[in-house]
């Protein structure tokens, strides 16, 4: 269990990484092509690739805690 | 209840009252509601003091009165029974129906008293009756043992039932022995008595009987005797014989006076006499009527028949002398006239002819004319003389007679009165004694009656004696059936007990031997089987021995090599070792496959366990968010504290931190203690137990085997130890 803590602490930071550099090179692209250079869709966008990469990491941090309900419907 | 009643009524009537009173007493209250409460209040109090001592007196006085409801008040509230007790007394007790016992016994004890006073002639039955009293209840029997004691001396049924009553409220018992005796006694007197009783009214009888003969015959022979002579005395008078046939006649007629006189008197004296001795039976039939003694009975009613008959026949004779004697007189008093006038006669012949002799009657050729010429004229005057006397005699003949016939009729007048006196007394007599018959007759009807009731009466008692005993003789039976079964059963489970006794001490005996030579051969076996059993245990050391040093090839972060081995060995060597298979098979699978970690490694990964628990001590089921991660972390950089701590005896609440845990748990694993370690570590909650969870599972595994390895052993020693024998 210490080592999957650790896995997910791995996970979670090459996530947030993964994320945020892809968010960060989306933001560039769509600034450059839609957004006339503006600074704020790299922001945006990075501030979304690192959210969703919190998001993510959280989620997997969270997801033993989870717990899934099932809707019985009466017959 | 009824105080509570009150007390609420007046408390209504007063409240009725106030709000009747109403706004003007409340401004009154208003205003002076200080001054006058004090007056308020104690009427109040005095009110409910009357209310409550008027109630308390209401109760006491009804109870008084009613029983009943006393009962029901004492019954209903508590502690009034006391005060009822001090003010009223004691309770009434309650009424008893009275036991009608006497009314029903009445009847009875008068038709058994009258039953047994009709019947006491015969010792038998008296007896009977008193059997049957015995039986009968103890009021009836004393009363009836009473009176079969007076009835023998009292005969009328009516001083019987006088007696009973009398002697019915003061009784006593007498014992069957002492009246059968009285009775006896009794009947003996009775008897003495009636026989001299009896003797003495025969001889009575017969002495009367026989002077009453002798009084008639006297009668008889002066009514023979005066017939007799007032026959010869006509005849003398009437008839016209010779003077010496006269004088014989005349001689003749004094000798018959003479025999009249002397049988007159002696029919005077036997008259006498046998009136005195009917007196005398009188006398004695009285004395025997008032001895009472009911056998005399029949004889005294002959007896006084007898003497009646015989003063009957008495005053029959008596009355005919009478008749004969006045017949007599009147013709001896004719007699005497006649002579009388015969005298006269001659006298006064003689004074008119002196020489005439007496007996002119022979003499009527001696007469001469003067003679017989002054006999004429005597003759005529005479004639004349007689006819005026004739005439004067004529009317006082009338007046004579019609005197005469007064007289007469006087005398026959008494003679009638005297005769139908006697007439009366004799027929008074004949009744009496008819009615005596008549009882008598009566008296043995009912006798015999009585006799065969009881004679029934007897049957009955019979029977029923024979159903009593009939009844006793089967209880009797009964108990001593009983009686004998009981003792029979006692001397069989004596008997018993005896044999059992001795069988047990037979079968002690057998025991005793069975189990020293049982004894001896298990000792025998039980080297065998000793020495078997130290052999196996030899064994089973061995391969426990064996496995103990498998698990110490555990490295420093490598488990140790699969224990199945050694567990086969064991199993395979100690196949009959029930125990030490149920331990190889209690044994973690994890540790057969794959070995556990020693402890050394075990408290080496600890920390860094603990590290990681530290560090994600905030986070639990409900705060795991990456900041509560960031939060949790700076609380373990923050937090300063011992790395070691002693747990304490008891975790209190408090203790349940996570880092006071781990500080014991650490502690605890310093000492060697890897239980107390694990136990600490999972009491871990949150992300700090799924973080020490693996740490926690090889833990446990560890302590399991280590555990099942060490009972393995401490077995197989205690096995060696058993089996060794001392020297």
């Amino acid at each position: 269990m210490a080592d999957e803590h650790g896995r997910k602490w791995d996970r979670c930071f090459a996530d947030s990484a993964v994320k945020t550099v892809t968010g960060l090179g989306v933001g560039i692209v769509l600034s450059v092509l839609f957004f006339k250079r503006r600074t704020w869709p790299i922001a945006f966008s990075s501030g979304m690739g690192f959210g969703m990469a919190y998001s993510n990491c959280q989620h997997d941090f969270r997801s033993p805690y989870l717990l899934h309900g099932h809707m019985v419907k009466d017959q | 209840m009824l105080r509570v009643c009150l007390k609420g009524a007046n408390a209504a009537a007063r409240k009725c009252l106030c709000e009747r009173a109403g706004h003007p007493l409340q401004h009154c209250r208003r205003y002076t509601s200080a001054g006058d409460s004090g007056s308020v209040a104690g009427k109040i109090v005095a009110a409910s003091l009357l209310t409550v001592g008027g109630g308390l007196g209401g109760t006491i006085l009804y109870a008084k009165w009613d029983p009943k409801f006393r009962a029901n008040v004492e019954k209903n509230v508590p502690y009034s029974d006391q005060l009822f007790g001090m003010t009223l007394g004691p309770p009434p007790p309650p009424v008893v129906p009275l036991p009608k016992k006497p009314a029903k016994v009445e009847p009875l004890q008068i038709s058994t008293l009258s039953e047994a006073s009709k019947e006491s002639k015969q010792p038998k039955v008296k007896e009977k009756v008193k059997a049957k009293e015995k039986e009968a209840p103890v009021e009836p029997a004393p009363v009836a043992e009473e009176t079969p004691a007076p009835p023998p001396q009292s005969l009328e049924a009516e001083e019987c039932k006088e007696c009973a009553h009398e002697s019915a409220p003061a009784l006593q018992e007498r014992p069957v022995e002492e009246v059968t005796a009285r009775l006896a006694e009794q009947d003996k007197a009775e008897q003495d008595t009636l026989a001299s009783l009896t003797a003495g009214l025969d001889d009575t009888l017969g002495s009367s009987a026989k002077l009453t003969l002798q009084a008639i015959g006297a009668q008889e022979a002066a009514l023979a005797a005066i017939a007799t002579h007032t026959q010869k005395l006509k005849e003398a008078m009437d008839s016209e014989s010779p003077p010496d046939r006269k004088s014989s006649q005349w001689r003749v007629l004094e000798e018959a006076l003479s025999e009249r006189n002397r049988a007159v008197d002696n029919a005077a004296e036997a008259l006498l006499k046998a009136k005195g001795e009917l007196e005398k039976l009188k006398g004695v039939i009285n004395s025997a009527k008032e001895s009472k003694i009911d056998t005399a009975r029949p004889q005294i009613l002959a007896a006084e028949e007898n003497l009646h008959s015989m003063i009957v026949d008495l005053d029959k004779v008596a009355t005919k002398v009478q008749t004969a004697q006045s017949e007599a007189k009147i013709v001896s008093q004719y007699s005497d006239l006649v002579n009388e006038a015969k005298a006269q006669f001659q006298k006064e012949l003689e004074s008119i002819a002196p020489e005439i002799q007496a007996n002119w009657r022979g003499l009527t050729g001696k007469l001469s004319m003067d003679d017989l010429n002054s006999l004429i004229a005597h003759a005529h005057r005479r004639i004349d003389q007689l006819n005026r006397e004739l005439a004067e005699q004529r009317v006082r003949e009338q007046i004579h007679v019609e005197k005469a016939l007064e007289q007469q009729k006087l005398e026959d007048q008494k003679a009638l009165e005297q005769a139908l006196a006697t007439a009366l007394e004799h027929n008074r007599e004949e009744m009496r004694l008819e009615q005596e018959r008549k009882v008598q007759e009566v008296r043995d009807v009912m006798e015999a009656e009585m006799r065969t009731q009881l004679r029934r009466q007897a049957a009955a008692h019979t029977d029923h004696l024979r159903d009593v005993l009939k009844v006793q003789e089967q209880e009797l039976r009964e108990e001593a059936q009983q009686v004998l079964g009981s003792k029979l059963l006692e001397q069989e489970t004596h008997f018993r007990k005896l044999s059992q006794e001795q069988l047990d001490a037979f079968t002690l005996d057998m025991n005793a031997a069975h189990a020293r030579l049982k004894g001896i051969e298990e000792a025998i076996d039980s080297h065998v089987v000793a020495e078997e059993e130290a052999r196996k245990a030899h064994q089973l050391w061995l391969s426990v021995e064996a496995l103990n040093y498998s698990l110490n090839t555990a490295g420093a972060d490598a488990p140790t090599e699969p224990l199945e081995d050694a567990v086969r060995t064991i199993k395979e060597k100690c196949a009959e070792n029930e125990f030490a298979q149920a331990l190889t098979l209690a044994l973690p699978e994890e540790s057969l496959t794959r070995g556990v970690f020693s402890e050394a490694s075990l408290r080496a990964r600890f920390y860094g366990i603990r590290q990681l628990a530290r560090r994600v001590a905030l986070i639990d089921e409900t705060r795991n968010s990456l900041y509560q991660y960031f939060l949790s972390y700076l609380q373990s950089v923050l937090l300063f504290e011992r790395e070691q701590e002693a747990p304490p005896a008891k975790l209190a609440p408090e203790d349940l931190d996570t880092f006071k845990l781990l500080a014991y748990a650490t502690y605890s694993i310093e000492h060697g203690d890897l239980e107390l370690a694990a136990k600490f570590v999972n009491q871990l909650r949150g992300e700090s137990r799924r973080v020490a969870q693996d740490w926690l599972k090889e833990a446990r595994l560890t302590l399991e085997t280590k555990q099942v390895v060490s009972l393995l052993s401490a077995y197989a020693n205690a096995v060696g130890l058993g089996t060794t024998q001392a020297p």
